[in-house]
């Protein structure tokens, strides 16, 4: 059967062209050609991908060798007499039937992995993941037999502002060498870990968590645009749409632990390159403490313990800062897309601190909302950050009950 | 008759502004397009000097987005099809040997628009650029899915949807001039089924753009009325959906695909022949599959969004849809190849173009089968290997089949030969950059390079670094065709070019003296 | 001139094209309700009814053989300060049961809002079969400042749900419409 001899064709192919698919960094990605990933449905696609890739070559290769051939052969210095015909009924039926065979051929597999692809029924974990400009937010509604489990974070760019702000690979106009040895060379000093090296723009503060072993399904939307929610090493590709809910799943392999990256691939405006997807894959032992653990955090409510001090408020500010507004306002407040903060009358006028909270809490025109994503205490913390730092004085310590109001 | 039209000639800017002359109004067509052409490629050069390394160095995101999308728009409205929609004035009266186009007048309003219509859309870049607060260009892709360009669209895109309203205004006279000119004033004897074949898919492609461009209006018409007028054609929280916004694009979208190659196809297939000097193989077979890929082009439209989330039998029919028009398609390059099979092949200029359109389309060709696969293109999708598969069909294909008719027709337009050196030169040089710019791109793509991404994670640098090198290359390799054109065009050097200019070639346009005479077939000419 | 003597036979021609121009523009337009229509049938987009089911189809009976698990999930659009929750986040329901479901809706600013439901449901090929007889959704909802509600919803599965379908989501994104319902849509589209 045609479908079990492109199965072996494309397990060989797979061999040959595998690259490690959980690699810790991008040294060890593939850089030339699609992954065949970790999950059964990525790797359907995957050998899908190949049969299909090396149909096409074989039909390429057939016509650029006549080509060719005709070049060499059928120049004027050669063939100085041309032949005359121009039609022939019999070769056109044949080239006309041929790959139209050919075709059927090659969508009997492609409607099989099709149909597979488009099975959410019977997940275990549902998972909401709502992108919006320029994060993701994932909330798990339901797991197992728990129908509203009511944990949910935000996730957002690691990779420091300061960093993509300046170029990280710039040797000169012609560097020698490849970008892999120019990082390499350095990769004693620097962990796999850092998000501003070997992950860098794919690194995030907080990671999806997800079980091995169990189905999981990804309930998609989106707040403001149309974003798309790509993992390759799963072959999840869905967009989200304001207003509007998709679906996709992913039932990762309990031997497929490790971490997992894909991007945003619908663009949604400045920071589409920003705002990457990084998942862990957790045994699910693992996984059920986890969600466990933040069950009961989220059921204690927000931590609303006073600041110390101004010191001790700054200090947790800064890097809610850096990860949340800097995008935006940039990393010395200096404004981008975003108003700058530096110097400005909000920031200093110690009467307008009830305004400064009131936008970070609900928004205002093109500022989003913070309500969600950051609790009373994170937005007090960043409110004494910014009103103090960039030669601010923007007045009093502000408390997290001040802005729970 | 011919005094009466030469004691009226305007000279100067005059003859240009108010010319209603087939010849001039294809020679402005052609000129303005070349001018657009290179706009676009000064932007696409602003995207790769972003990207050639990763980080961002060059240009803001925002800034970033504005290139994209404008380079896109310029290049598919104003370079591209100005350039099919020049050279059908030029030589679709000559073809059929009719005296001019049907409606002169027409014709020179279906120019005049063009100008202005870039000038508006290109305002905004230069307003993005100098003004204070730099407000904005477009930034939402050319594709302009809603609501990043409705509800969340800057001040600038009002320009651009007027814009787009001048542009698709001119398509659609043009359109209408290309038809009425074909069934009306054929000279006598030339029946449909000897028209080139040139001819045959320009007419196609009329009756496309008539079909689809309304249909863009209408598009951009609902994201003005979203924008100011209170509708919610695609915002949720009104009862709208933002998915219709991509069905009716892209119903637009597939067939305006269609319309930039379809000439490409008869360009190509009006020079292998004479350089092969032997007749065009399956000359019906050549019209059907122009005639059945223009009707297939209006059931694929939403393979451009498989990841939209579609029911299954909605995807299962556009993915077969898809595979089926490689059916056509296929018949024609297989066709190329059996014209040139046992001819007796010569190598000039316009003839190394046709032979590379018809190897690196055929590239495009196959990676747009593979993106027909529903299950593999949904790894595809907005990745770079889309990227790669658009530019091969749209730069290889549809530009070198402009710049194969640019050589060829020359000497018949100028009345004197290019200058070979630098049509070699152009030639090989855009040759290898073209593969050195969008080759790798299917190699990131894969790998998973998402489109329209002004950074990138560092796998991706190496084969960025080479694309960047391969645009700049190709970008200075258009240099050398401005030189040919203003040698043969404004200098009037080179090799005077004689009435067949060719061996022997095909078709009514050698019949008349070089260069093309103001006025032609006053008097039909005969077919038999 | 050889373009006067044409003339007649070019007019005929342009006019059929104009004509068909035109026609293609309000195609665009039409593609609205067409595709409204197509979403209603074939559950394209998730989208349910938008207009109560007055009669429910005479003698359905429930299928006590078969039980789905319908989850109700909410969210606001980032605009609309509100608190809303499904009071029962799922239900399991045999198709041709008729069910009844309550939302929770609470305004905590110092102003009367307006709202506007938007339903949402995945899988797409379970949307035609989700019958509603009753739905906040239908209407836009006012709710005065400081104030709470509680919003019904009535439903059944039509018992033709294929039957490989085993759980249903359905959700629900909450628009503040209140400035477009006030006539200040020029504010809204200016955000």
């Amino acid at each position: 059967m045609p479908s079990t001899l492109f199965h072996r064709a494309a397990a060989l192919l797979t061999t040959l062209m595998l690259s490690g698919v959980a690699a810790a960094d991008w040294t060890q990605r593939s850089a030339e050609n699609m992954r065949p990933g970790v999950t059964a449905l990525s790797q359907d696609v995957y050998s899908l991908h190949m049969t299909v890739l090396w149909i096409c070559t074989a039909i390429g290769l057939l016509v650029f060798g006549l080509i060719t051939w005709s070049i060499f052969a059928h120049r004027k210095s050669k063939n100085p007499v041309p032949a005359t015909f121009h039609e022939n009924i019999v070769l056109e039926v044949v080239w006309t039937i041929i790959p139209f065979f050919i075709l059927i051929g090659m969508a009997i597999p492609a409607t099989r992995v099709l149909i597979h692809m488009e099975d959410t029924t019977e997940a275990e974990l549902t998972v909401r993941v709502t992108g919006s400009q320029w994060k993701w937010h994932y909330e798990y509604l339901a797991y197992e037999d728990d129908n509203n489990v009511g944990v949910g974070f935000f996730s957002n760019l690691a990779t420091d502002p300061a960093v993509w702000e300046r170029p990280i690979l710039s040797g000169g106009l012609f560097p020698v060498g490849s970008a892999r040895s120019r990082v390499g060379a350095e990769r004693e000093a620097l962990s796999a870990e850092n998000p501003n090296t070997f992950n860098y723009m794919l690194e995030v503060d907080n990671k999806l968590m997800l079980p091995a072993g169990q189905k999981v399904r990804f309930l998609i939307t989106a707040d403001d645009v149309l974003h798309s929610f790509w993992i390759p090493d799963f072959s999840v590709k869905k967009d989200a749409i304001p207003g509007f809910v998709n679906e996709s799943w992913a039932k990762i392999p309990d031997d497929a632990v490790g971490i997992y990256r894909g991007q945003c691939a619908e663009l949604c405006g400045r920071l589409h390159a920003f705002m990457p997807i990084v998942v862990e894959v957790v045994p699910q032992d693992e996984f059920t403490a986890w969600l466990e653990e933040q069950k009961a955090a989220s059921a204690e409510g927000p931590d609303m313990t006073p600041f110390a001090d101004l010191d001790e408020a700054m200090a947790m500010g800064e890097p809610i800062f850096q990860r949340a507004c800097a995008m935006c306002h940039g990393a010395e407040g200096q404004g981008g897309i975003g108003l700058p903060l530096a110097g400005t009358d909000l920031m200093n006028n110690s009467d307008r601190v009830q305004e400064n909270i009131d936008i970070l809490v609900n928004g205002r025109g093109a500022m989003p909302s913070f309500r969600a994503q950051l609790s009373p205490k994170e937005i007090a913390a960043v409110i004494n950050f910014q009103r103090h730092a960039f030669g601010n004085d923007g007045g009093d310590l502000i408390q997290p009950d001040d802005v729970q109001q | 008759m011919s005094d009466h039209h030469e004691h009226h000639a305007p000279t100067g800017l005059k003859r240009w502004l108010f010319s209603t002359n087939h010849k001039d109004i294809g020679s402005l067509y052609l000129w303005f397009s070349f001018i657009m052409f290179l706009v676009g490629g000064l932007m696409a050069l602003v995207i790769r000097t972003e990207l050639l390394y990763p980080g961002m160095q060059v240009v803001d995101p925002d800034f970033f987005n504005q290139m994209t999308t404008v380079h896109g728009l310029v290049m598919v409205f104003g370079a591209v099809m100005p350039a099919f929609v020049g050279l059908a004035n030029w030589m679709i009266p000559l073809m059929i040997g009719a005296p001019d186009m049907a409606l002169p007048r027409m014709n020179n309003w279906s120019f005049w628009i063009l100008p202005a219509a870039f000038a508006l859309l290109l305002s905004s870049v230069v307003l993005s650029i100098f003004a204070d607060g730099n407000p904005p260009a477009p930034n939402f892709g050319w594709t302009f899915y809603a609501p990043l360009s409705s509800t969340y669209g800057p001040a600038s895109t009002d320009f651009f949807i007027l814009s787009v309203h001048m542009m698709g205004i001119s398509s659609i006279m043009g359109a209408i001039n290309v038809i009425v000119t074909v069934m009306n004033m054929r000279a006598p004897g030339m029946t449909m089924m000897k028209l080139p074949l040139f001819v045959w898919t320009w007419l196609i492609t009329a009756f496309l753009l008539i079909v689809v461009m309304p249909v863009l209006a209408g598009a951009v018409t609902m994201v003005l009325t979203d924008r100011h007028f209170g509708t919610s054609f695609f915002d949720a929280a009104g009862g709208g959906d933002p998915v219709l916004f991509q069905h009716i694009f892209w119903f637009f979208g597939h067939p305006e695909v269609y319309i930039m190659i379809l000439p490409a196809f008869g360009v190509v297939s009006a020079i292998i022949p004479t350089f092969a000097r032997k007749p065009l193989f399956g000359y019906a077979s050549m019209v059907y599959a122009t005639g059945s890929i223009a009707l297939l082009s209006f059931l694929v439209w939403a393979h451009h969004m498989f990841a939209v989330g579609m029911p299954l039998a909605g995807m299962l029919f556009f993915m077969y849809m898809t595979m089926l028009i490689s059916v056509p398609t296929g018949v024609k390059v297989f066709n190329w190849v059996a014209t040139m099979w046992r001819g007796s092949l010569t190598f000039e200029v316009p003839m190394k173009w046709a032979i590379s359109f018809v190897v690196l389309f055929t590239i495009g060709g196959l990676s747009g089968l593979m993106l027909a696969f529903t299950p593999a293109d949904i790894q595809y999708h907005d990745s770079y290997f889309v990227v790669a598969h658009f530019h091969y069909v749209l730069v290889p294909g549809a530009i070198f089949s402009m710049f194969a008719a640019v050589y060829y027709w020359l000497p018949k337009w100028t009345g004197v030969m290019y200058d070979r050196f630098w049509g070699e030169m152009h030639f090989w040089n855009s040759l290898l950059s073209v593969n050195l710019l969008f080759f790798p791109m299917h190699f990131v793509g894969l790998a998973g390079m998402p489109r329209r991404y002004a950074d990138y994670a560092l796998q991706f640098a190496d084969y960025n670094f080479w694309i960047s090198i391969g645009a700049f290359w190709f970008g200075i390799s258009q240099l050398f065709l401005l030189w040919v054109l203003i040698k043969a065009c404004f200098l009037k050097k080179g090799e005077k070019a004689t009435m067949e200019v060719w061996d022997n070639p095909e078709g009514l346009e050698w019949t008349v003296p070089s260069p093309a005479p103001h006025h032609t077939f006053d008097t039909p000419p005969i077919i038999k | 001139m050889s373009e006067q003597e044409l003339e007649p036979q070019h007019r005929n021609i342009v006019r059929k094209l104009v004509f068909a121009v035109v026609g293609m523009f309000g195609f665009a337009f039409a593609m609205v309700p067409l595709y409204e229509v197509l979403c209603e049938v074939t559950g394209l987009n998730g989208k349910t009814n938008s207009r109560a089911i007055t009669q429910v189809p005479e003698g359905m009976v429930a299928d006590e053989e078969r039980s789905v698990l319908v989850q109700f999930v909410t969210r606001n659009d980032p605009n609309m300060p509100w608190a809303f929750e499904p009071m029962e986040h799922s239900v399991r329901v045999h198709p041709g049961e008729i069910k009844a479901v309550n939302f929770r809706v609470r305004n905590d600013t110092d102003q009367d809002m307006v709202s506007q439901a938007i339903p949402s449901l995945v899988p797409g090929q379970a949307a035609s079969h989700f019958k509603k007889t009753q739905c906040f959704c239908f209407d836009q909802q006012p709710l005065a400042a400081n104030s709470e509600q509680i919003m019904p919803m009535i439903f059944y599965l039509d018992p033709a749900l294929p039957k490989h379908l085993t759980t249903i989501t359905l959700s629900y994104t909450l628009f503040d419409i209140t400035d477009r319902v006030n006539g200040r849509a020029g504010e809204v589209a200016a955000r």
